[in-house]
């Protein structure tokens, strides 16, 4: 390797041990960076994924029949409908009425559950926008934020249709303008 | 229709920029010059009809087009003209198109150049250059037409296309949405000009050092034909690196100006490695040593500047820099690897070409000396790679997110920044080739005794911070050393030649102006140093609501609150509110009045924030009005910090410019590059 | 806590009810003085906290709803005298270990950067070691006149100007 001289070697490459170091460590690299690519890509998950079970703790006076937690696997065989949002967002404050009314409208089949998965979000605030919309069904903090990391939302409100079989079937992005765009969603779901 | 004939010129800039690369590696491989002077022609002709897209760009700007996307999204009604133009680059579409345009100025000024010595770069120049604009050009033909139009179709959706759809009719906003009014500031104005300036000038020596890969040529003639531009990419690039920290210090209301935010360090990396490059051209040129290493720095460098231009541009980081999500990500990961795999495939290739045409003699001479700080860079630039990436490594490997906020750069990068600045002492005093312990002990222990005195003035009157001492004794370790070693040169001349010490020190600086240049570059350095030490270690803050007639204390200094006012400004758009504040200093003095300031945009419905300063080289106060809290003249909270030493930043930034613009002004006859052959060991000098 | 005793000792002798209302509200602010966290203690601990609603700034000059509704829950709890590192914690169990400045497994984001500084250092240290060898062999005629080096460059520089200027 030593070259002590002026006279250019003899024609010698890189030994190929160290040219495989090299593209494996640029493969990597770059195998990498697509991989953060391809997950900014990818939005939301989409209908058709069986969702991973997940344990959401519960406000109290949110609490789900009586349990200060709910598992979603618990829930195998009723219709879940996971609504994301926050105190301090805007655009969750125009969909909080049609929620609660869509809730009062299937609770009695006990066929439905929803459940407000609070995104970001300090448990007071929370508490004084549950109150001043009058929302009764179970809501929960998302813990180290989990559960959103986990369907990979892109903002808040947005609300996820779980079916029986617990695949998720249909994702809403954004608030919902009225009652009928969440029966339209429910109702075919409940008469499978 | 202006927009569509703006497309329409894209789109042959796009085809113009594809045939220049093909005639130019076509030409060279069949021997055809005439069809390389195609090339050539088809290469100047890119700028004119760039230049042209980004006027109609600009008339459909100025002249309030809202139904054009691009055109609705960064400007509206009440936004001043120089705005309307400059929103050029406020967008993705439109500062894709800046970089192009910019590209192709670079890319004909260096095919303009007299060809003669180098005939055989030439087309390979062309081509790598080619590539990259047809590349950038690409981005806005296929995903981000600054010219796509806004129709309203049948069902009542509104998107933007470059080609009416069917049973669709343009649809016009009254209004646009307006520029992020932080990017109405001047500094931002100047800020990403400068930092395409920079990024997209480095593409041009990475294009003479894939050229000299290409052809076999590898001795220094690339480096020597670069060497100018190498240093005014960055000029520019640091331009638009500290442009951008006085812009955050100005209007983000942090206090600070650097915040170790993702996409300013996706900025500071090539940084780091083009100055490396920078240091170690000169080992190649002095000593023909380590081909491969300035090699693998440009090619770094260049794609460096690719990568930082796709994390702010992918979505794959968000931060406060990011343009919006956009489908452009894919394409600049696949051209990031082509680029990469292809340099690194054609180093490798011609690695036995690339090998050192002398040895190292002593690891205290200054080629030892600049490998050390070679090392120094590329240690602070890991540093900061991995700090981009770690945050994505863990979400993809454990699914938790973390933040690398700047605790972790600080720690870990200020051992090798005081390493790298006790280089910087030492390194002006060690000489090509040679230097022992001894030697370098013979000159250093004056200016080293100078330190050390400083410091102890400072540790009597200043501070007793370690960390702070330490850094005063290396900063003036290396002012000293510099002073010492420029005063010497200048001496020296005075007595040959006679002349007085000021023209001896002018006409120093003539004869040698990179080396001096550098030495002025280095001492400039020092006083940002002594700014980033006095804002890193001293800087204080609070924060309170008070009424009028109140006031806060902080270090010494009494603010208080005097009076507050707020009024619209219909024709502008805007909303002022100012309060106006007194400080006081210890003894009850009245320094001055400021007057920090509350902007709200109508069309974004976005405030903005701008602190009232009162500078001075010991100190500055900063008080900032809180834009989330009410302003009123019952209470109104302000935040108000006291940054130590934060102006010998900026004043060390202006003496940096001056120092690049010795090293890096064109000589007359800069165009005259010789080739040395045969033995440099000795023959190397200081005095290119 | 002294000064609300002490001010109700005061209050209560005096029967005006306007005295009375005065004193009260004298009381409340005092209260509220005493018992609520400045925003500098606040500032202080929200400066190393990081909201996933604004990513890569830091809370204290976050201007968003939710991250001003954090700085207020950090007053809450030091209000309840709850620590620093208390706080943060509270936030990581709720938040997630991306409200850190720093990842939370320190050895893994410090060991990577410093194992490349080191393999770097090496490699040039080997470097070194390999380019020097030969020379140590060939003489040692450099190393005596290395001590003259720097002035005979100097002097051979000086003569170079020299040269050119004519």
């Amino acid at each position: 390797m030593t070259e002590s001289t002026n006279i250019a070697p003899a024609r010698k490459g890189v030994p190929l041990w160290v040219q495989v170091i090299i593209w494996v460590f640029l493969a990597g690299l770059l195998g990498i960076v697509a991989m953060g690519l391809n997950r900014a890509q990818q939005g939301t998950i989409q209908p058709g994924h069986a969702v991973d079970d997940f344990t959401l703790p519960l406000y109290s006076g949110y609490e789900y029949q009586g349990a200060s937690e709910v598992k979603l696997s618990e829930l195998r065989g009723k219709i879940v409908v996971i609504n994301f949002w926050a105190s301090w967002c805007k655009p969750c404050e125009q969909e909080a009425a049609e929620l609660q009314s869509a809730w009062e409208q299937y609770e009695p089949t006990g066929e439905v559950v929803f459940l407000g998965v609070d995104y970001v979000d300090t448990e007071p605030q929370a508490r004084v926008y549950l109150k001043k919309f009058g929302i009764t069904f179970p809501n929960g903090p998302d813990l180290a934020t989990r559960i959103s990391q986990y369907f990979r939302i892109k903002g808040v409100p947005e609300t996820y249709f779980i079916d029986r079989e617990g695949v998720l079937r249909y994702v809403q992005v954004g608030p919902f303008t009225s009652l009928q765009q969440i029966q339209n969603i429910i109702d075919p779901l409940l008469s499978e | 229709m202006i927009a569509d004939f703006g497309y329409g010129v894209l789109v042959v800039a796009f085809l113009t920029a594809l045939y220049s690369v093909y005639a130019a590696v076509y030409g060279e491989l069949k021997k055809n010059p005439p069809l390389v002077e195609s090339a050539r022609r088809a290469m100047l002709l890119t700028w004119p009809l760039l230049t042209l897209a980004a006027g109609m760009l600009i008339y459909l700007l100025v002249n309030d087009h809202y139904e054009v996307q691009f055109v609705y999204e960064v400007t509206s009604r009440s936004m001043p003209l120089y705005l309307k133009v400059t929103a050029w680059w406020g967008g993705q579409a439109g500062s894709l198109l800046f970089w192009s345009w910019l590209m192709a100025a670079f890319t004909s000024l260096v095919t303009l150049r007299k060809w003669d010595r180098d005939r055989e770069f030439l087309p390979w120049v062309i081509a790598v250059g080619g590539v990259t604009m047809a590349f950038f050009i690409g981005m806005n033909v296929f995903f981000e037409n600054p010219f796509a139009k806004l129709y309203q179709t049948f069902n009542g959706n509104i998107a933007a296309y470059t080609i009416q759809p069917a049973n669709s009719i343009l649809f016009t906003p009254s209004d646009g949405r307006g520029l992020n009014p932080l990017l109405r500031h001047p500094g931002m104005i100047i800020h990403p000009p400068m930092l395409y300036l920079g990024f997209v000038s480095f593409v041009i020596p990475y294009a003479f050092a894939m050229a000299a890969l290409i052809t076999g040529r590898t001795d220094d003639r690339w480096i020597r034909i670069t060497r100018r531009w190498t240093l005014w990419a960055w000029l520019f690039l640091s331009a638009g690196l500290v442009l951008g920290g006085r812009w955050a210090y100005d209007v983000l209301g942090w206090g600070g100006y650097w915040g170790w935010d993702p996409v300013e360090i996706a900025a500071f990396m090539p940084w780091l490695t083009g100055t490396a490059f920078l240091h170690s051209v000169m080992i190649q040129e002095k000593r023909g040593l380590f081909k491969y290493w300035n090699m693998l720095l440009i090619v770094l460098t260049y794609d460096l500047v690719i990568f930082g231009t796709f994390l702010t541009r992918s979505g794959v980081l968000s931060s406060v820099h990011s343009f919006a999500q956009s489908a452009i990500g894919p394409a600049f990961f696949a051209f990031i690897g082509i680029t990469l795999i292809t340099s690194a495939g054609l180093i490798l290739y011609r690695w036995d070409m690339l090998k050192s045409e002398t040895k190292m003699t002593s690891m205290l001479s200054r080629e030892a000396l600049f490998l050390f700080n070679n090392l120094l860079f590329m240690g602070i630039l890991v540093i900061c790679f991995w700090g981009v990436i770690y945050p994505l490594i863990s979400e993809l490997f454990t699914g938790q997110k973390v933040t690398v906020g700047p605790p972790f750069y600080e720690r870990a990068t200020s051992p090798l920044f005081a390493a790298l600045l006790l280089l910087m002492g030492i390194a002006p005093l060690s000489a090509w080739g040679h230097s022992t312990l001894k030697t370098l002990g013979r000159a250093i222990w004056k200016p080293a005794v100078g330190a050390g005195i400083i410091t102890a003035i400072l540790a009597f009157t200043y501070t007793q911070n370690v960390i702070a001492l330490v850094g005063f004794f290396l900063i003036a370790l290396v002012i000293l050393v510099t002073l010492y070693e420029y005063g010497r040169g200048a001496l020296a001349r005075q007595r040959s030649q006679g002349e007085n010490i000021f023209l001896a020190f002018w006409n120093l600086t003539g004869r040698n102006r990179r080396r001096y240049g550098g030495y002025i570059i280095h001492i400039s350095m020092m006083l940002m140093a002594i700014g980033i030490l006095g804002i890193e270690l001293f800087q204080v803050e609070t924060q309170g609501t008070i009424a009028i007639g109140d006031s806060l204390e902080l270090s010494g200094y009494t603010i208080k609150y005097k009076e507050v006012a707020s009024w619209d400004n219909p024709g502008a758009g805007v909303n002022y509110t100012r309060a106006v504040v007194e400080v006081y200093d210890a003894n009850g003095n009245l320094l001055g009045n400021l007057h920090p300031r509350k902007d709200f945009y109508f069309d974004t419905q976005q405030p903005m924030t701008i602190p009232g300063q009162l500078a001075s080289l010991k100190d500055e106060v900063y008080v900032l009005l809180i834009d989330w809290e009410p302003i009123n003249q019952e209470s109104t909270t302000f935040k108000i910090f006291v940054n130590p030493l934060v102006n010998w930043l900026w004043l060390g930034s202006l003496l940096f410019f001056v120092g690049v613009l010795i090293a890096a002004w064109p000589e007359r006859d800069a165009e005259r590059v010789t080739v040395r052959t045969g033995k440099r060991a000795h023959q190397a000098s200081a005095a290119d | 806590m002294l000064n609300r005793a002490k001010l109700r000792n005061y209050a209560l002798p005096l029967a005006l009810l306007a005295a009375l209302a005065v004193s009260l509200l004298f009381v409340m602010t005092a209260l509220a003085q005493d018992d609520m966290p400045t925003d500098d203690e606040v500032n202080k601990i929200a400066k190393d906290l990081y909201c996933p609603v604004c990513e890569s700034t830091p809370l204290d000059v976050c201007p968003t709803e939710a991250c001003r509704q954090w700085r207020e829950l950090i007053r809450q709890q030091l209000a309840e005298g709850k620590s620093e590192e208390e706080i943060k914690q509270y936030f990581v169990t709720y938040y997630g270990a991306r409200v850190l400045s720093e990842p939370p497994n320190r050895l893994a984001s410090y060991l990577v950067p410093a194992l490349a500084f080191l393999a770097g250092a090496f490699l040039l240290f080997r470097g070194f070691r390999m380019w020097l060898k030969p020379l140590a062999v060939e003489s040692a005629v450099p190393t005596e006149d290395a001590e003259a080096f720097p002035q005979d460059e100097y002097i051979r520089r000086m003569e170079e100007e020299l040269k050119k200027r004519k």
